[in-house]
């Protein structure tokens, strides 16, 4: 499933990294702490988190993850909104809490 | 092949830039995704712990056919004890730096994880060396 996709299906916004809306999700991991995301997150995945600092990004980036799901209302800070266009991974954003979003994400990734 | 990257104590904005310097290197040399995502992983974090804990340091780089050697040498507070910051959950992460998400105890973990070869020497009140030795082919 496209970045795109769920975008639609979701009701997600788009922050960022709107030239990423083309990449291929496969699966979703859900986590606040950074080095759990750099542990164990899988390439492709979207990331639904609360952290909205630069380092986000570099999380993103250096695994190859699909796309950044900040959730709560929660906007990206500018760098990380910068750093997302350069490397063409969306930072989306819902005003639902990440246990919702999450079972949403799964059972549409699920089909 | 050798490389040097300088990193500057609280310069959270920059953490992972080398990292994602030696993973461009890597992607260049043909080294397999599997391989490249345990250096990668093992050199983020040890980037952050430079950034997090010390007043600074340099990432010293070598490449060969069979390996990849990383040496992060920084100035700073030491570890007192080593057995204990590898354990899993211990973090002596400031307040601020935990709220970023970071100081979860997990970082040295992570590194050994993914390295086949790690070494930590320490000196409180000098500073920390740390060797990450990965293997190639």
């Amino acid at each position: 499933m496209k970045v795109e996709e769920i975008v639609k299906a979701l009701d997600l916004r788009v922050f960022s990294g709107e030239k990423g809306l083309s990449n291929e999700i496969n699966n979703g991991y859900v986590s606040d702490l950074l080095s759990d995301v750099m542990g164990s997150a899988e390439a492709g995945s979207t990331w639904i988190t609360l952290q909205t600092h630069k380092n986000v990004m570099a999380i993103a980036s250096l695994k190859e993850l699909s796309a950044i799901i900040l959730v709560k209302g929660f906007k990206p800070e500018d760098d990380t909104a910068t750093q997302s266009n350069e490397e063409n991974i969306p930072v989306l954003g819902t005003d639902k809490q990440a246990f919702e979003i999450a079972g949403e994400l799964f059972n549409l990734l699920k089909k | 092949m050798h490389f040097e990257y300088n990193v500057k104590s609280g310069d959270f904005s920059n953490a992972g830039s080398a990292s994602s310097q030696i993973k461009k290197v890597l992607k260049q040399l043909n080294v397999d995704s599997v391989t490249i995502k345990r250096i990668v992983v093992a050199l983020y974090e040890a980037e952050v712990n430079v950034v997090a804990h010390s007043f600074g340091g340099t990432i010293f780089a070598d490449v060969t056919a069979e390996e990849i050697i990383l040496v992060l040498k920084d100035t700073g507070p030491g570890i007192p004890d080593i057995t204990k910051a590898m354990q899993e959950g211990f973090s002596t992460a400031s307040p601020q730096v935990r709220e970023m998400g970071f100081g979860a105890g997990m970082g040295l973990p992570n590194i050994k994880k993914n390295a086949d070869k790690l070494e930590i020497r320490s000196e409180v009140g000098v500073g920390t060396e740390v060797k990450i030795m990965v293997k190639l082919s």
